[in-house]
């Protein structure tokens, strides 16, 4: 067998972890579509070599703890606030690139006026989407885009349309916005789907360097922990449930 | 040269706020203190200094924008009235966990609910003991006349960044819609970046140098331990506020024999209901507080050596009220007269009040 120490050498290296994520543990669960996503954010930022003018404004939810994994100046906003942060530190730092994370709950439910607003008025961020139809941080329960029929600990008969109304199709109202320029639903389960949503998201950080207004990247994601499957099974779940109803692909500006 | 005008108090909140440097303006309309947004959309100070303005899509977004900007070491402000104000209380508890600097305006009126739009002193508790959950405390400073409109607009920033937390303006509906003779400050240049980068660039949110950690603005501590040592230096702070900015004004206290205690406008009225008093050969005098947190608490106690009675005037049922007896701890009669719902108290009620309840009552 080969010493691993012939192997190891800068001509062989094909992957390497972006100095813009931290050694921080991560505290997504295994499997978690939030590890893959911000990893592509930070090879995004160290690609655009933008680390000293990125700020983040990370949501309530599981991605709550954003600012420990990825390299830069972060705040953290109230449940749904963040496009108002945002707002705000694009306005007053025209300079810098402002990109929000949000979970569903947070944008599609507590924060509907903010992100509506935030991307009617055109501000100049990012806005990066994790759709898994499920509240993971308090523990699985129903939110705006959970599917019909689909269970939660707060819809443990499934998503019953009579009691809680129909999933929200954000992405699609943000689309008919003006102040938008880019709006995308991707999703990250496959190596041929990150590809593309790291390109989406480098595209996303180079409107604001561009000033276009918002671009908004909607990912398709899985949370096993909240739909108590392993991660294999969550994302075949994805695929036959999720993806039907928010379908992949360029809203406006491709 | 001196520039003296005749303004009202809330347009004078928002021409102080372009004088003395303030990068950004957040707010939602609600009377009776629209008139802060309405002149800064006609002053245009984006053309004169680069002051951000903006009308949120609501109270609870404007706060939020306030915490962003707050968070990039910006002197950013909002107002409003009221219930827009309860609306805020999430963003100011976020924002005092936070330990970010900005300026609050409450012009506040008659509630509970969509209560009047006419004036009021109810908020007192809202703002002095923390209308969000949790520990904390804002500065608040209450102004009684359309100048102290325009002076704690820069007091108040200069408060909030020396202690890096939420400093409150509660006004009310008379102090913002009155006209009064004010003197203007001098035009300070806002704070460039680099002097941001300089003065706050330890703890701002200004993009990360390769240089320093990352800054991180939150108010989430999920280790309690943490969490309670950092309650602990909240609590270190409120007691270095507590005494180092007490402000009050005393009038008519040499030799008082009864003492008033009212602050904004309820001030105003007892000036005058001194005047009607001592024509009565009634000894009264008035405390005014002018940081309602810090409360002037030990100057209260003093005067405990020399009056028989005190009577709180606010236009509330009675809230002040509580501090003034914290205070004098039982040692002589308090009691509270308002006026309530927008009803403001005339100066001969106030004296009338001042016989029935405290100098007959003895």
């Amino acid at each position: 067998m080969a010493d691993i120490k012939e192997i190891m050498k800068e001509e062989n290296l094909v992957y390497k972890k972006s100095k813009v994520l931290t050694d921080n543990t991560m505290s997504y669960c295994p499997g978690c579509t939030h590890g893959v996503v911000h990893k592509l954010v930070a090879e995004v930022i160290e690609e655009m070599d933008i680390q000293e003018k990125t700020i983040g404004i990370c949501p309530v939810g599981c991605s709550v703890l954003a600012y420990n994994f990825l390299d830069i100046d972060w705040q953290q906003a109230a449940h749904g606030r963040a496009p108002a942060l945002a707002t705000a530190v694009s306005r007053l730092r025209p300079d810098k690139y402002v990109f929000t994370y949000q979970g569903d709950g947070d944008l599609a439910s507590i924060g509907t006026a903010e992100i509506i607003h935030a991307c009617n008025r055109g501000e100049n961020i990012v806005v990066i989407f994790i759709n898994n139809g499920i509240y993971g941080m308090t523990g699985g329960q129903m939110a705006p885009t959970t599917l019909i029929g689909m269970p939660t600990s707060t819809s443990p008969y499934g998503r019953d349309v009579k009691l809680a109304g129909h999933p929200l199709k954000i992405t699609e109202l943000i689309a008919q916005l003006p102040g938008t320029s880019y709006v995308t639903r991707q999703a990250a389960h496959t190596p041929a789907a990150v590809r593309k949503c790291k390109k989406a998201i480098r595209k996303a950080f180079e409107n604001v360097g561009n000033k276009k207004g918002t671009s908004f990247i909607e990912v398709v994601s899985t949370c096993n922990s909240g739909w108590k499957l392993s991660p294999v099974k969550s994302n075949e779940w994805m695929v036959e449930h999720m993806f039907p109803f928010y379908q992949l692909g360029d809203l406006k500006g491709e | 040269m001196a520039d003296y005008r005749l303004m009202k108090g809330n347009e004078v909140i928002a021409e102080a706020a372009i004088r003395y440097g303030c990068d950004g303006y957040f707010g939602y309309p609600i009377t009776p203190q629209s008139e802060v947004m309405e002149t800064l959309m006609l002053r245009k100070p984006w053309e004169e200094t680069g002051m951000v303005v903006l009308q949120a899509e609501s109270e609870v977004a404007a706060i939020n924008m306030v915490y962003g900007g707050a968070s990039c070491g910006k002197k950013v402000m909002t107002s409003s009235s009221s219930p827009g104000i309860s609306l805020k209380q999430e963003g100011i508890t976020y924002i005092a966990g936070a330990e970010l600097p900005c300026l609050i305006v409450n012009v506040v009126r008659g509630g509970p609910g969509l209560g009047t739009i006419q004036p009021a002193q109810s908020d007192y508790f809202q703002a002095v003991k923390g209308g969000g959950h949790g520990d904390y405390k804002l500065i608040v400073l209450a102004p009684a006349s359309v100048q102290e409109m325009n002076d704690f607009v820069g007091q108040g920033f200069d408060l909030a960044f020396k202690y890096r937390n939420p400093v409150m303006i509660l006004s009310d509906g008379v102090i913002g819609q009155m006209m009064e003779k004010v003197q203007l400050g001098e035009f300070k240049p806002r704070w460039t970046n680099e002097e941001i980068e300089k003065m706050h660039g330890s703890w701002a949110t200004v993009g990360k140098p390769a240089s320093r950690e990352r800054n991180i603005i939150t108010s989430l501590e999920l280790d309690s331990s943490r969490q309670e040592k950092f309650n602990h230096k909240l609590i270190e702070k409120y007691k270095t506020i507590s005494e180092n900015e007490v402000r009050f004004e005393k009038i008519s206290c040499d030799d008082a024999e009864y003492l008033f205690v009212a602050y904004g406008s309820s001030s105003r009225i007892c000036q005058k209901a001194i005047e009607l008093a001592r024509a009565k050969g009634i000894k009264v005098g008035l405390l005014r507080p002018i940081t309602l947190f810090p409360y002037p608490t030990k100057q209260i106690q003093e005067m405990l050596k020399q009056v028989k009675g005190i009577l709180a005037v606010e236009m509330s049922a009675g809230q002040m009220v509580e501090d003034v007896r914290l205070a004098v701890n039982g040692k002589i009669p308090v009691e509270h007269f308002g006026r309530l719902g927008g009803m403001i108290p005339t100066p001969n009620e106030v004296v009338d009040a001042l016989e029935k309840q405290i100098i007959k009552g003895k």
